[in-house]
């Protein structure tokens, strides 16, 4: 309803002020080049952020799982450690890591002969950045999931595929995954639905820096709508978000109901 | 078993309920009046230092200091407005102040200054007095005034032969093509277009630019004035003399000192930050000046500066003036001055020695004699925003200035359109 509306700070004054404008807000807002930066950035996060946190957090549970890992327990608390960390004191630590003459990060590519990036300040890289700070807060969460999920494959599979001679990664692909199926599907739709609302990271470390290249949706919606008020605006915003959400995780899980049969 | 274990836990749970009871017993009941000022900055920071005193000279009122940073303040206030929980007061920078004034949020004050003894208008400096006043009413008492001047390296100035400051644009250029030609790794000035929109606006100021046209509802950005203003910003990062890439300052006091460049464009608080950050070996390499000007005299600058307000909704609308006299007074504007270096508004203050005699602030007093003020509209913050998005695309040459101009134009006119209605319909 907000979003029929052109509620903004004269409407905050005097409710009188506010207009029924119908659909202009979404017309403007399909018109306005900083939504469209602010979409492509946010589905550049969930393209290259979502498979690279699944992959990780696969690749963790397998190994915490795998009889030749020691120590289960102290890798599986220092992988998940960084999900529960605050984000505010975490993103402090990584700005510094990612300064262009005195971060860690750079000093350990000068050490293979990679010259500096400036990883907050280049418009280019800033949103890697980002993704690989996001995947590392998060991936542990999945993590834990996922262990579950193996957990829940029973081991006389295994043990069938080694008496049929499967070789080394045959089980992986014919037993694991087709098994982890329901779980990556669950994992998949709640990475998503969650990295489409990509907004702590940005809010705190590049506001939305340099030049909107780590604008994300959640963030500019929370621009126009509390810091200048635009709340029929941001309300429009909002619900395009939601229907892409929608859309996104109907067809997500038609697609791997349709893989899986 | 079970029943000893029962009643050993309800013993202690009826034990930690007395020891509880108790502390709440003993409690003192507090029934001074709590006035909630919140301040921003670096001023929230240090004005809680100046409340002991005023408690000593009014035991009744406690006052409650929330600091809140810059970056959050606009969307904090506009949150508490509209969820009906604003402080009592709050130091309001004057650009702000149209916007809130808008809304009704804040009291007009004329009725209190009329009875004061302390607080009159002829003790403040007449531009920033006008700042506050909105269809002849009056929306807060200057508290300290902001202005930006050129900070710059004394030593770094003299090994290219300038044993005085740039007076003209003409000679601000020569020197920052001299400082880079003797040194090309480093910079003759630093604009952080990551987040200041100040130097683009100033630049505006200089060449005469109206900034608004039609009574404030369009765009005049792309207008001459301006479009010259943003060429000559454009030349500082197409000649190397201003960095583009801002993210490699994360300390801008330690990159001064080491000389990755030569001058900044601040405003008054960096006189103190300065002071306590810079080195002592570099205490006698620094120096402040008024800005250069297009032609040979002084270029104008912001006419800023922040005000305390009372908000309408505050039940203590009379402690909250017994704490902006208190602040009003001289010997706390002097006072605020040492913790913090912001100037004061009070005129009298200006005559202590020690603003009389700071070499640092009395280029501040030169410079507050040529300000102008911007547009009195309450988009003006956001307006001011879109400017510094646009001055970053050009320093990082991702547009020309024509092709920004035009853009800014564009977002601007569709952010006034509501005051356009507004203005047409009533």
């Amino acid at each position: 309803m907000l979003s029929f509306t052109d509620f903004d700070i004269y409407s905050l004054a005097n409710f009188a002020n506010a207009r029924i404008i119908w659909f202009k807000n979404y017309v403007e807002l399909f018109q306005d080049p900083l939504f469209w930066k602010a979409l492509k950035n946010t589905f550049y996060f969930l393209l290259v952020g979502g498979p690279l946190s699944i992959a990780l957090s696969l690749a963790a549970a397998l190994m915490l799982q795998s009889k030749l890992v020691r120590f289960k327990g102290l890798f599986r608390t220092a992988y998940f450690a960084p999900v529960v960390t605050t984000l505010v004191a975490v993103a402090v630590v990584w700005r510094f890591v990612y300064h262009p003459r005195y971060g860690i990060l750079n000093y350990t590519l000068s050490l293979i002969g990679i010259g500096p990036v400036d990883w907050l300040g280049d418009p280019n890289w800033a949103m890697p950045a980002i993704i690989l700070m996001a995947v590392w807060k998060n991936f542990g969460y999945n993590m834990i999931i996922f262990i579950a999920g193996l957990q829940n494959i029973p081991e006389e599979l295994y043990e069938a595929a080694s008496i049929d001679g499967a070789r080394k990664l045959q089980p992986f692909w014919s037993i694991t995954v087709p098994m982890l199926a329901p779980t990556t599907l669950f994992i998949t739709i709640i990475t998503m639905i969650g990295y489409f609302q990509l907004f702590a990271e940005p809010y705190v470390m590049t506001q939305g820096g340099p030049l909107n290249s780590t604008l994300s949706i959640v963030l500019l919606m929370y621009q126009r709508g509390f810091r200048w008020w635009n709340m029929g605006y941001s309300a429009a915003i909002a619900f395009v978000l939601f229907a892409i959400i929608l859309v996104g995780g109907v067809a997500q899980s038609r697609t791997q109901r349709w893989v899986g049969t | 078993m079970a029943l000893t274990k029962a009643i050993s836990l309800f013993v202690t749970l009826a034990g930690l309920g007395c020891v509880l009871f108790c502390a709440g017993c003993g409690s003192k009941r507090d029934t001074r009046t709590e006035v909630v000022f919140w301040a921003f900055g670096q001023e929230g920071e240090r004005v809680a230092k100046l409340m002991p005193e005023f408690e000593r000279g009014n035991p009744g009122i406690k006052v409650r200091v929330q600091m809140i940073p810059w970056n959050a303040a606009h969307e904090k206030l506009l949150t508490a407005f509209a969820g009906q929980s604003l402080p009592d007061m709050c130091q309001l920078g004057n650009t702000w102040i149209p916007e809130f004034s808008l809304l009704g949020a804040i009291e007009d004050l004329r009725v209190w200054v009329a009875r004061s003894t302390n607080v009159h208008g002829s003790s403040y400096f007449p531009g920033i007095w006008d700042t506050n006043m909105i269809d002849s009413m009056l929306f807060g008492v200057p508290w300290y005034v902001d202005t930006r001047v050129l900070f710059y390296r004394t030593d770094l100035f003299a090994k290219v032969g300038y044993t005085k400051p740039p007076r003209s644009w003409s000679e601000w250029f020569d020197l920052s093509a001299k400082l880079k030609r003797r040194d090309p790794e480093n910079y003759a000035i630093f604009f952080p277009t990551n987040n200041e929109f100040a130097p683009p606006l100033i630049l505006g100021l200089q060449m005469n630019s109206p900034l608004l046209k039609d009574h404030n509802t369009r765009s005049d950005f792309s207008g001459k004035e301006f479009v010259e203003a943003m060429r000559a910003f454009h030349d500082f990062f197409k000649n190397g003399w201003a960095p583009v890439k801002t993210t490699q300052i994360v300390n801008v006091y330690q990159s001064f000192a080491e000389g990755l460049y030569a001058m900044y464009i601040t405003g008054p608080w960096n006189i103190g930050e300065f002071s306590r950050r810079l080195p002592d070996s570099l205490q006698d390499a620094w120096m402040t000046t008024p800005l250069p000007g297009p032609d040979s005299s002084i270029g104008v600058s912001l006419a800023g500066g922040s005000s305390l307000v009372i908000f309408k909704p505050s039940k203590h609308k009379p402690e909250v003036w017994k704490v902006i006299e208190f602040l009003s007074e001289p010997p706390q504007q002097l006072e605020l001055y040492r913790l913090t270096g912001d100037l004061p508004a009070r005129m009298e203050a200006w005559k202590d020695s020690s603003l009389a005699s700071n070499k640092y602030a009395v280029p501040f007093f030169e410079q507050l004699k040529h300000v102008r003020a911007t547009p009195k509209v309450p988009e003006w913050e956001q307006i001011a925003q879109k400017l510094r998005e646009y001055s970053e695309l050009i320093a990082m040459d991702r547009m020309t200035v024509t092709q920004a101009m035009a853009a800014l134009d564009r977002d601007v006119d569709l952010i006034l359109e509501k005051r356009r209605w507004m203005l047409s319909g009533q």
